[in-house]
């Protein structure tokens, strides 16, 4: 899907690449992969790391100039690595640049007893938070990071867990006792030290107050921590911590089969269901070769765009109620229910449905979600209407949010934002548009942008959104294909039932698929997708087996949240909250 | 003889009064909930007794026998002195409200306009002062933004009353509305009524001024470390100061108990009652400002107003007298 989008078509891509980088470095440290996805995928030497992250940044032709992600793969048991070079724990770097609409993938092989690179915060700020990731989960270190500490497990966790020598299972640990000089230890390590960032207690002029926002405050959106360096009301500084939502989504896609692992999925960003599903399945669906019924991929994008609108209308109310509006939440979560309930009568379920399925959706659409669909269609796009006298023009509701929170496209680049974020800048990239998926070429939308970048154009680019997103449903509404809602392929899981009470050789490759799980061929693939909150895009690795090698999720909201520093340094603390509604996201999104 | 049956008239008026106010307060909170379910698309309480009205007495109880509990590192006099500061202090104001000629029980006071703002300044202490005694951060930010927010609206609300008393001619409260008897003041001294409206939103520090609690930004702001009865006091207290504005704008600008056919005391609950009412519909329909832009508001739109006004009120009696 990827490869056809790409304005330089990928083949090319890889070898100006390639000569590129042979030319500037020696060709003895490069090998390149051929992936699934078919993203350029170049190994180098860690020596040169840093300079060909920065080549790519800053010299080359073709500059990248956003990190997509940055993350780990334990290799150590890993069977398949034909051509690959040696490599206990890989390091590996995602580049795209949105302007040109190309990838590259950069792949660092380490050897244990020397299991350091330099670090990439000089080249993208955004680097900081995934390198902590990657030394908390993997025990990988960056030289020169400024403040390399654990982001995602407590201070006081002594174990790497996505390493594949640690358990998967807390049963698997033996039972845990906590003393009350353990109790204390804990609580001790959670005390904010300001000397350990880099703070001063005192100005020349006054004294710093140091306010714990979080992880229990009304208006954090979930169990986020920040601590605000405060003069007055005014921020100084601040420091957001996170991780207090972490459930080991990744360690859990080694352990699930590629089947079970689709309801984790749906916790992810809780506000998207089945948004969740859809770069996970279509990740598989790469790797396995199975093409998707169009049945099947149109009813996915209108399942989505349900849920996109479901999840931007929590963010319009909460952004409302953060600003001190009582109301408008209450008529925005009652809309959503208008949502669910056709979510409901589709899928069986309201928030977390998990009802994609490789190769398909679990079952067809029922009698009557037309008329369903259709009335709600109406009901909405008057509501919006209504919503926009009573926030969006709303005076203090201007003065509370704009000129604040606002950040270029340049800083937007450097930090990673994506998604409405980004459009807030002025900036059409969405991922439907300019890399079509399951169909999105097939409908007509447009992309809304704002141009200051600030909390009240973002809030102007979700609205329109929720717009747009009703002008796909009513597309979907009208030109519904007719078909099978699931792919008749060998590993479409579980597979459709109407020949297995018949014959012998679809009863087993049924009994097989939903027992064991369906085998996928090894390999790699990155499929990503415009999720409510920015770009959702899942790495899988494959390795021959009913379970995933390696699930790695990039979600948007990570990166968002550590820009938070950035914009709100000299705002008040009121500012700080009309900020963090504005960036919307969900705890279990940035945590996973 | 004559002296001992006034003090029992004027007792039993201090009695029912407060009986009533409390009464009243505590329905409000009720009223409250209803009135922003209705607004906002849902029941509200609705199960207990009819309509719910039981549910006051179900909160009531509730509060009373939560734990009685102050935070060990908290200045335990200040803070429990801090909530009886603020019930007592509007419970006081009441005194000089002249509900209807004979019903009152000071309301012929001949200042009762300064006793009732000198109460209500009294009132921001309950508020600094429980910011303060708390220890919590989020307290004191409350109590900060609570002393500088109650005392310079203190100033646009004393100011805002000068065209009212020099229309009358008098600080007795009484006297003020029995010369509202032709025209209510809220024709002539408009500005006046909207500014003391106003002034009264941030006194009574409710949405959406209600910047010393911020929930959004500071959690609970000054009664964070607050719970029980404790809170339940500056809770009533928030509710009866609601009703008190609304009362004070009825005999001030609203021509307290006068009105064709009803009785006076009807009129009297009526005109509060729409105030009340409009009290809560502003906290189901606005934001809340930022709390430097609710300063500049003050200070650069309600005070050059209400100057404005006094002037205007001074040179239109001026030219009327002499003409």
């Amino acid at each position: 899907m990827l490869a056809e989008a790409n304005s330089i078509p990928v083949v090319e891509l890889e070898q100006t690449l390639l000569r590129e980088l042979i030319e500037q470095f020696r060709p003895n440290m490069i090998t390149v992969q051929k992936t699934a996805d078919q993203i350029p995928t170049f190994w180098v030497d860690q020596v040169i790391v840093h300079d060909v992250l920065k080549h790519l940044r800053r010299n080359a032709k073709l500059s990248f100039h956003v990190l997509y992600d940055l993350t780990a793969v334990d290799e150590r048991l890993r069977v398949h690595r034909e051509g690959l070079p040696p490599s206990d724990f890989t390091i590996v770097y995602h580049l795209v640049s949105f302007e040109r609409n190309d990838d590259v993938r950069i792949k660092v092989p380490l050897k244990e007893g020397a299991l350091e690179v330099p670090t990439a915060v000089d080249i993208w700020p955004n680097a900081n938070w995934y390198e902590r990731e990657v030394w908390d989960l993997f025990g990988l270190r960056f030289a020169g990071h400024p403040n390399l500490r654990r982001i995602l497990t407590p201070p006081t966790w002594t174990t790497h867990p996505l390493r594949k020598d640690h358990v998967a299972r807390a049963t698997e640990m033996g039972p845990y006792v906590l003393t009350e000089e353990q109790e204390l230890a804990e609580q001790e390590a959670l005390r904010f030290n300001p000397e350990d960032w880099g703070m001063k207690r005192h100005s020349e002029t006054a004294d710093f107050m140091f306010l714990n926002l979080g992880p229990n405050h009304p208006s954090v959106h979930g169990v986020f921590r920040i601590i605000l360096q405060l003069e007055g009301e005014e921020i100084v500084d601040a420091v957001p911590e996170i991780g207090f939502h972490h459930r080991a989504a990744e360690k859990m896609g080694e352990r699930q089969s590629w089947h079970t692992y689709i309801p984790y999925t749906d916790r992810i960003d809780y506000l998207g269901g089945v948004m969740n599903n859809f770069p996970y399945v279509m990740a598989v669906e790469r790797l396995a070769g199975i093409d998707v019924p169009f049945r099947a991929q149109m009813i996915r994008i209108m399942l989505a765009e349900l849920f996109r609108i479901a999840s931007h209308l929590v963010f319009y109310g909460t952004m409302s109620q953060d600003v001190g509006q009582l109301s408008p939440v209450f008529y925005m979560f009652s809309d959503r229910e208008r949502v669910f309930q056709i979510i409901e009568a589709i899928c069986g379920f309201r928030m977390h449905p998990a009802w994609f399925r490789i190769g398909g959706v679990a079952a067809d659409l029922p009698h009557g979600w037309d008329k369903m669909i259709s009335d709600y269609l109406e009901y909405q796009l008057k509501r919006l209407i209504e919503y926009d006298k009573l926030v969006m023009r709303n005076r203090i509701f201007k003065a509370r949010t704009i000129g604040v929170g606002a950040y270029t496209l340049q800083e937007a680049f450097e930090w990673g934002v994506t998604g409405p974020g980004l459009r807030a800048c002025g900036f059409a990239w969405d991922y439907r548009k300019q890399r079509p998926y399951s169909g999105y070429d097939q409908l007509e939308f447009d992309v809304p942008t704002g141009s200051h970048g600030d909390c009240y154009d973002r809030v102007v680019v979700h609205i329109e959104e929720i717009r747009q997103s009703l002008r796909i449903i009513r597309q979907c509404l009208k030109n519904m294909p007719s078909g099978p809602y699931k792919s008749d392929h060998r590993l479409a899981t579980p597979p459709l039932r109407e020949r297995t009470m018949h014959d012998i050789e679809t009863l087993i490759t049924h009994f097989l698929n939903v027992s064991w799980g369906p085998v996928l061929p090894p390999g790699e693939v990155t499929v990503s997708i415009e999720a409510t909150k920015g770009i959702n895009g899942y790495y899988l690795t494959a390795d021959g087996d009913t379970v995933s090698y390696r699930t790695r999720i990039r979600t948007p909201s990570f990166p968002h949240l550590q820009m938070i520093p950035l914009i709100s340094r000299g705002s008040y603390v009121a500012d700080l909250i009309a900020i963090i509604g504005s960036i919307d996201f969900v705890m279990a999104d940035v945590d996973r | 003889m004559n002296h001992s049956n006034e003090i029992a008239i004027g007792f039993s008026n201090i009695v029912f009064g407060l009986a009533f106010l409390m009464v009243a307060a505590s329905l409000l909170t009720w009223v409250e909930r209803r009135l922003l379910g209705f607004w906002q698309d849902r029941y509200g309480p609705n199960r207990a007794g009819p309509f719910g009205v039981l549910q006051v007495v179900a909160d009531g109880i509730k509060l009373l026998f939560k734990q009685d509990w102050i935070p060990p590192f908290a200045d335990r006099t200040v803070f429990v002195i801090a909530p009886a500061i603020s019930m007592i202090t509007v419970m006081l104001a009441f005194a000089v409200i002249p509900v209807t000629p004979a019903i009152g029980i000071i309301g012929n006071l001949n200042v009762g306009l300064l006793y009732f703002l000198a109460m209500s300044s009294l009132g921001v202490y309950a508020v600094v002062l429980a910011g303060w005694s708390s220890n919590n951060k989020y307290a004191l930010l409350g109590g900060m933004r609570a002393a500088a927010q109650m005392v310079s609206y203190e100033v646009f609300m004393g100011l805002s009353l000068v065209g009212v008393v020099m229309l009358a001619g008098s600080y007795n409260l009484t006297a003020i509305v029995h010369s509202q008897q032709h025209l209510w003041y809220v024709v002539p001294q408009f500005i006046g009524f909207a500014v003391f409206f106003l002034g009264g939103l941030a006194e009574t520090h409710r949405l959406p001024f209600d910047l010393p609690e911020g929930e959004n930004e500071l959690g609970a702001g000054f009664h964070t470390e607050y719970s029980g009865m404790k809170f339940g006091m500056f809770f009533i207290g928030e509710y009866i100061g609601i009703i008190l504005i609304s009362a004070f704008t009825t005999v001030l600008f609203l021509g307290g108990w006068y009105g064709p056919i009803l009785p006076p005391f009807l009129w009297f609950a009526l005109k509060t009652g729409v105030l009340v009412a409009f009290f809560v519909l502003l906290r189901a329909a606005l934001p809340r400002p930022r709390y430097d832009q609710f300063m500049a508001f003050g200070w650069k739109l309600m005070l050059p107003l209400t100057l404005i006004n006094i002037i205007a009120t001074g040179a239109v009696m001026l030219f009327w007298s002499t003409s």
